[in-house]
């Protein structure tokens, strides 16, 4: 959006920007050193979860694709990344079914260049299955995309030489245990696909997801820019499965059922269509309100009264939340608006003259 | 060698299952004319635009514009040929502010890749701060700068033809396909719009066919005029001679039409 | 194969065709008159087994009247989940219902965990269906001829219903156009929770006819066949019955056949329904029945 540039406006938000992110880069380095490894690990889950969020919200929410896949995506990614992170040690007493196909069973990478790899064979795998799925519409290129996931968490299951087949891996490097890892990434997403959407190429995504024909005919190539938001929107989720291997140590092929997806979608739609804010801040509510119900399941002491622990309440009360939430915030909670300075110096702009209002 | 003609439609056939829609339809179009496109409802006009525009591919003929043959192009490939249009419906981007959706039209001509836009190159800031502005010039010509930041779902129903039309001529075409662009409006509107049409002709050096029901519009701007009925050209020629023909009042008002105005 | 074992496996592709139909229906009846994916519904399917499984426990009632009770319960289930979840959403953006419908589906099924508790129990099975005789060369249990016929007998009560009463007419008019069908004086919102009662006891008689045939039930067994059904509705042409009966058909026949055929690829028995759905929505983007439709510009 264009409005009147104002060069002192222009460098104050510049300086808020860098200030903000001076903020959050001493949280981080307080949060690395204080904080417990439970609350870390919730911290970190939330940022791979933001990250999730923001690459899924270029596919639904700005390019208007309806895709579930994102769960194969994220399993892709956290195979790749796990596969490239292992020592060889490790690797060889893992694979028991069948021994790891080369060249995996001779490389390990740094956990850099695994993350890259898990993002990049993702995207590829997204750009493959996307040049025939992305000309269907709506449902159908939901569940099409839904299945593509399913195939591939099968195959996963099947491939024993690459995958250890339902055994799944274990003992992957835990880097993504450090919040510069997790936010890092979170800030890395949220740069590309908040410059790609407000871009002139964002534009074209948006004109896509509002009149695919009318953008078309005033010459947006609709399958270009859809397969573009596909993609990266993919490397990304292939970049929070890597992170999400690294985090919990542990994957098999049940880890990415598509309940994972529809988790992701929870937070999209939540966070608001199409508003990247919402993604981030709904990823860290989420995430956090999960734990944060754990003590409802724990038993209780009423007077002489006990009431059992009763596992599993909390995601009863958690899905009720959910609805709630779903019946009373059609729009999401931030209703697709975005952070931005602008709007803050104008809130702060408004307030103080409405005070010098009152006192005149 | 003569000047190709900046649009021609040869033996134009389309046929959607058992209905024909539009039967052997030809039309030329020289530069700088401005030709009408009549008919009842189902005629098959907009068919004739769809298939121009590459939304359909035809049963059978050709289309060219200036000299190339773009039969069966796709319509992004067709609107870089030089073809724009509008809509019989207005689609806008609703949620999108009216300069964006310029933006849009405008965007076929961005050079910059696509990783230079996301890292912003000095190269990419200049010319996407070009293009808004060109864009902003192009929305101040037609008089629509005022709402360019207000989203264009939310313009009055003329406004919004208005905005379509600067769309369309952002991406700088040869040749403007109008959709009933008078469709809802009133005398004095469409006044408004015939002027509105020959201003944007002469000054964006276009060519337009147009599609229109209001026949104050058409016999008042067309240069030249072809009717269809029932997906058959039915008559071509000068708005006179159209207004004067047996078979074209027929086909509006049905036959019987002359004894009624014989009393 | 010999031609024993084969005819064996076209009973039992009918017969888990059948069941796959049965629930297909369920989906494609919401989402011709929604245009909502219903989510929950695998896990109302989930529902009809315990149901039945309580009320056998808790009453010893004939088991048929078991079965109707279960089957009318579930109903009734159906139509309040629409009631509270779906309705409110009927005018908000389409996404909303569908993150009602997956919340929906995840209460269910982590308040059947902590209610049901998550170690699968034993269903219990009538003597009469787990009875089995030789036909010929083929071994038939009674299940294996009970639920086709039965689904088919359900089916066809579904299809005058839809077809040959005014009930139905009213419900393919709102598929059609839901305004406009309330201007000409239709209960809409009877209509569509009579949809969601008949949808959830199609669900609940799939899910009980499935328990018979593998008697141990759990919170969390509607998922495959859930999606499966639904990967036949959408293969039949989402919204068209017909097409939900076929596409079940089709996809358990092909299923039991991949299986019996190549039994090396057994593994991937899960992802050859998806492969199937992609392959036959890339021939044709709205499934096999489906209603083309063709955007006017």
């Amino acid at each position: 959006m264009l409005g009147v540039y104002n060069p002192a406006r222009a460098r104050l938000k510049l300086l808020l920007t860098f200030g903000g992110l001076a903020v959050l880069a001493a949280a981080i380095w307080w949060g690395n050193a204080n904080l417990s490894s439970y609350n870390l690990r919730i911290l970190n889950l939330a940022g791979i979860n933001a990250i999730l969020a923001v690459s899924m919200n270029l596919i639904f929410g700005f390019t208007g694709l309806f895709s579930l896949g994102h769960a194969g995506f994220m399993a892709v990614g956290a195979y790749t990344c796990a596969l490239l992170t292992l020592p060889v040690a490790t690797k060889d007493s893992i694979f028991l079914l069948a021994p790891l196909a080369w060249p995996f069973s001779v490389i390990t990478l740094p956990p850099i260049a695994a993350v890259v790899c898990a993002g990049a064979t993702a995207g590829l795998m997204a750009y493959l299955t996307g040049f025939p799925v992305l000309r269907l519409r709506g449902d159908y290129l939901g569940i099409a995309t839904l299945g593509f996931a399913e195939i591939i968490r099968v195959v996963a299951n099947n491939i024993p030489s690459i995958t250890n087949g339902a055994l799944g891996l274990k003992g992957i490097p835990s880097f993504a245990s450090n919040l510069w890892w997790t936010w890092g990434c979170v800030g890395i997403t949220v740069f590309v696909i908040s410059r790609l959407v407000n871009s002139v190429y964002g534009r074209s995504l948006l004109a896509v997801r509002e009149d695919e024909v009318a953008a078309e005919i005033m010459g947006v190539n609709r399958t270009y820019h859809k397969t573009v938001a596909y993609v990266i929107g993919s490397f990304f989720a292939g970049v929070g499965g890597a992170l999400m291997g690294s985090l919990v140590t542990t994957i098999d092929p049940k880890t990415f059922g598509f309940t994972l997806t529809f988790n992701i979608l929870i937070i999209v739609v939540a966070g608001g269509l199409g508003s990247i804010t919402g993604s981030v801040l709904t990823s860290v509510i989420y995430t956090v309100l999960l734990e944060a119900l754990r003590p409802i399941e724990a038993s209780w002491r009423i007077g002489p009264l006990r009431v059992p622990e009763i596992p599993g309440l909390r995601m009863v009360v958690f899905s009720l939340v959910l609805l709630v939430i779903i019946l009373f915030y059609q729009r999401g909670l931030f209703g697709g608006r975005e952070f931005s300075w602008d709007r803050v110096l104008d809130w702060i702009d408004r307030r103080r003259s409405r005070k010098q209002g009152v006192r005149a | 060698m003569k000047e190709p003609k900046e649009l021609s439609v040869r033996g134009l056939t389309m046929r959607f299952g058992g209905l024909t829609a539009v039967r052997d339809f030809e039309l030329e179009l020289a530069r700088g004319e401005l030709v009408g496109l009549i008919g009842p409802n189902g005629a098959g006009k907009t068919t004739v635009f769809n298939v121009v525009t590459g939304v359909y591919r035809p049963t059978a003929g050709s289309v060219s514009a200036a000299g190339v043959d773009i039969t069966g192009w796709r319509p992004d490939r067709v609107c870089r040929q030089g073809i724009a249009r509008t809509f019989q419906n207005i689609r806008l981007m609703k949620s999108l502010s009216v300069l964006d959706n310029v933006i849009v039209g405008h965007r076929l001509r961005l050079k910059s890749s696509l990783p230079a836009a996301i890292l912003r190159t000095p190269g990419y800031v200049k010319e996407e701060q070009s293009m808004a502005r060109e864009c902003l010039e192009l929305l101040d010509a037609l008089g629509l700068v005022r709402y360019a930041n207000a989203p264009a779902g939310g313009l009055p129903y003329g406004e919004q033809r208005r905005v379509e039309v600067a769309r369309a001529l952002a991406t700088r075409p040869r040749v403007l396909l109008l959709d009933e662009p008078a469709a809802g409006m009133n005398p004095s509107e469409s006044m408004a719009l015939c002027q509105f049409i020959q201003r944007v002709r002469s000054d964006f050096d276009l060519t337009v066919l147009l599609i229109e029901h209001d026949m104050s519009v058409v016999m008042g701007i067309c240069e030249r005029i072809t009717v269809l009925d029932h997906g058959e050209t039915i008559a071509s020629g000068e708005p006179a001679d159209i207004q004067a023909n047996q078979r074209v009042i027929e086909a509006y008002l049905g036959v019987g039409f002359k004894n009624v105005a014989a009393h | 194969m010999t031609w024993a074992v084969f005819a064996q496996n076209i009973v039992n592709g009918i017969s888990l065709g059948s069941l796959y139909a049965l629930v297909a229906i369920g989906y494609t009846m919401v989402y011709g008159i929604l245009r909502l994916i219903n989510f929950a519904h695998s896990d109302v399917f989930m529902l009809g087994a315990y149901m039945l499984f309580y009320i056998d426990f808790m009453f010893r009632l004939p088991w048929w009247l078991t079965f109707v009770l279960a089957a009318v319960l579930t109903g009734v289930l159906g139509i309040t989940i629409e009631r509270v979840a779906y309705r409110p959403l009927r005018q908000a953006p389409r996404i909303s219902s569908l993150i009602s419908a997956i919340g929906i589906s995840f209460f269910i099924q982590n308040l059947g965990l902590v209610v049901f508790g998550g170690r699968p129990k034993p269903f219990p099975v009538p003597q009469f269906f787990s009875q089995s005789y030789m036909v010929g060369s083929v071994y038939m249990a009674n299940i294996s001829w009970v639920v086709p016929v039965f689904s088919g007998l359900l089916m066809l009560g579904l299809t005058m219903l839809v077809y040959r009463t005014k009930v139905g007419l009213a419900m393919r008019a709102i598929s059609h156009d839901m305004d406009t069908s309330s201007l000409m004086s239709v209960n809409v919102d009877g209509i569509i929770a009579i949809t969601f009662g008949v949808g959830s006891a199609l669900a609940a008689a799939g899910g009980i006819m499935w328990a018979l045939k593998y008697p141990q039930i759990n919170p969390l067994m509607g998922t495959v066949p859930g999606i499966k059904a639904f990967i036949a509705a959408v293969l039949g042409g989402i919204g068209s019955i017909p097409g939900a009966m076929i596409g079940g058909m089709l996809l358990g026949m092909l299923e039991i056949m991949l299986v019996a055929l190549m039994p090396t690829l057994s593994g991937f028995r899960d992802a050859f329904a998806y492969l199937v759905l992609i392959v036959i929505l890339l021939a044709r983007p709205t499934g096999l029945l489906g209603r083309e439709f063709r955007e006017k510009v």
